[in-house]
């Protein structure tokens, strides 16, 4: 036992820890990516892909031999150092925001006590790669898609961190673990529902900030309503028009590693994370140890699903933003309404009768 | 000992990157050795147990300053023959600021160096039960709440001067309103009409 206390079993400890979250994201995000192309056939009435193993269940792997096997086409007049860190930029970035996620009570790799912070500067470099990459490319199209993105990013991030703020205020913590036991209990003790007795009149900030981080995520990851980046009608791919190969898959994994990292947002921040919600928290600690992990992990694996399912509808439902409108709702609206929200969350602190 | 290494690894890195912005002959190369740079020194914050002061860094100046930056940058048509034109013209100047600057700071480290290591500005507490986040939360919001109030109407003043330049109402230019749009019904959108074979919709049917 003492072997794990010193610096070489932490760091063993550490990295394996590293290693199994990674693995594990990656081939949940093989099964995601399918789930998404099913659900958006669903809608359209198509059967999406069912050809590679049961139902299709091996698509994403097969896609994957397709993307590494091809070769790597570099355009001549481009930035070759630049063009191919771009990708890579995204990709480490993508997973290196996992490190701060709690899965479950204790299962995080880095216990940040900044750790929404780390988060929040983690995703707002994200924007990085894809400029670099539409700039590298040394042709019109993915600039113009990069230029874009820089623009849409950065208006959504303003959004996205007034709402964290309104969180962090009800909270009390910018540490992951603290705000999601702070959710400990019933349904309505999650942050979405006013964080139960003491906070309750809360829900009404709570409830339009869970929806306006939802959109804003949207635009954040530029999924469809907001994929302008990569408008297919106006710029062939945006920023991805001169990539192939793995340099492309990097950057297609990191936007869909982002993706489901909102989703671990959205229920870290709003859905009370790993307690359950339909039984107290209490009860699950009282059953046997591997029983109530199972059970913490499971629930936070469920609501991150169900959110993703919520992106993948968004996608097969919404169309497309024109760019201006999408600027005029990240500035005019969101920015506002959330601004409100923080002022009437921190009032409420300071103020508040809480019961 | 761990630490002794980052804290090398990550001053190399700053020191290299921050010479290569200025060495760099394409300005875009520029601004990316600067978020180099930027993301080592938060780096060091990290292992100076300012984690707060370095998420802010790079939340603040890589995650939107820079990102400006390189907009701007990147748009610019760049000419390497005219950029090192001016190279010689230039140099006594930047020499000047250059020794100026280096003088200011020996002075400053041989004053530390002679008050010693240890001494801090008086005023400073070490507050080692709370978290570096509430520490600065403590003194922002209540020592100096004026000053830190005052910092951001200067802000303010600065981006609505920046508004004012740039805001123009030309006439003759048709914009979206989107509160017409979404109010109109179907009242002022619709009109019935049971025009005459060969007449057609005349004008005074669609009011």
């Amino acid at each position: 036992m003492d072997f794990w206390t010193t610096p070489l079993g932490w760091t063993l400890i550490t990295v394996g820890g590293i290693l199994l979250v990674t693995v594990g994201i990656l081939i949940s995000l093989a099964f995601l990516l399918l789930a998404d192309r099913k659900i958006w056939a669903g809608v359209q009435m198509r059967k999406g892909p069912n050809v590679v193993g049961p139902f299709g269940l091996l698509q994403s792997f097969a896609d994957f031999f397709k993307f590494v096997l091809k070769e790597v086409v570099i355009p001549s007049g481009s930035d070759k150092t630049v063009f191919l860190l771009a990708p890579l930029i995204t990709f480490i970035l993508a997973f290196a925001a996992w490190a701060v996620i709690p899965f479950a009570p204790g299962w995080v790799v880095a216990d940040l006590n900044v750790g929404v912070l780390y988060l929040f500067a983690i995703s707002s470099l994200g924007v990085y790669g894809i400029i670099m990459g539409g700039w590298a490319s040394n042709s019109k199209y993915p600039f113009l898609g990069a230029l874009r993105s820089a623009a849409q990013m950065v208006s959504y991030e303003v959004s996205i961190g007034f709402i964290i703020v309104a969180v962090i205020l009800l909270s009390g913590s910018m540490n992951f673990t603290d705000i999601v036991d702070a959710q400990a209990g019933w349904l309505w003790d999650w942050n979405m529902f006013g964080n139960g007795a003491r906070n309750w009149p809360t829900i009404v900030i709570m409830i339009p900030m869970l929806v306006l981080f939802f959109v804003s995520a949207l635009a954040e990851t530029n999924r469809p309503p907001f994929d302008l980046p990569e408008a297919e009608s106006e710029l062939v791919a945006g920023y991805q028009v001169e990539y192939s190969s793995t340099p492309y898959l990097l950057f297609m994994i990191g936007e869909y590693a982002n993706i489901v990292l909102m989703c671990a947002m959205l229920t870290i921040l709003f859905c009370g994370g790993w307690h359950p919600g339909i039984v107290t928290t209490a009860w699950v600690e009282s059953l046997p140890s591997w029983m109530s992990y199972t059970i913490f992990l499971l629930s936070f694996i469920i609501k991150a699903v169900l959110w993703f399912c919520a992106f993948a509808l968004v996608k097969a439902f919404v169309p497309r933003y024109r760019y201006d409108q999408l600027m005029r709702l990240g500035w005019k609206i969101f920015l506002p309404t959330s601004l409100v929200a923080v002022v009437l969350a921190a009032a409420w602190q300071v103020f508040g009768v809480h019961g | 000992m761990i630490a002794a290494i980052a804290f090398y690894v990550l001053a190399a890195v700053s020191v290299f990157a921050a010479l290569r912005v200025v060495l760099a002959s394409n300005p875009v190369h520029s601004v990316l050795w600067l978020i180099t740079a930027f993301f080592s020194a938060a780096g060091l914050f990290v292992l100076m147990g300012a984690e707060f002061l370095a998420m802010l860094l790079v939340v603040v100046y890589v995650g939107a300053v820079a990102v400006l930056f390189l907009f701007v940058v990147m748009m610019l048509d760049v000419d390497f023959v005219k950029l090192r034109e001016g190279f010689t013209r230039y140099m006594p100047f930047g020499a000047v600021v250059a020794c100026i600057l280096l003088v200011e700071m020996i002075l400053i480290s041989a004053a530390v160096a002679a008050r010693g290591a240890g001494a801090h500005a008086p005023g400073v507490q070490h507050a080692t039960d709370v978290t570096n986040v509430e520490a600065i939360g403590r003194v922002l919001y209540t020592d100096y709440v004026y000053i830190f109030q005052a910092a951001g109407l200067v802000l303010l003043v600065a981006m609505i001067g920046a508004i004012v330049l740039t805001l123009r109402h030309r006439p003759h230019v048709k914009r979206q309103d989107i509160h017409t749009q979404v109010t109109r019904d179907r009242k002022k959108a619709l009109a019935m009409t049971r025009p005459e074979t060969g007449a057609g919709v005349r004008p005074e049917d669609l009011v």
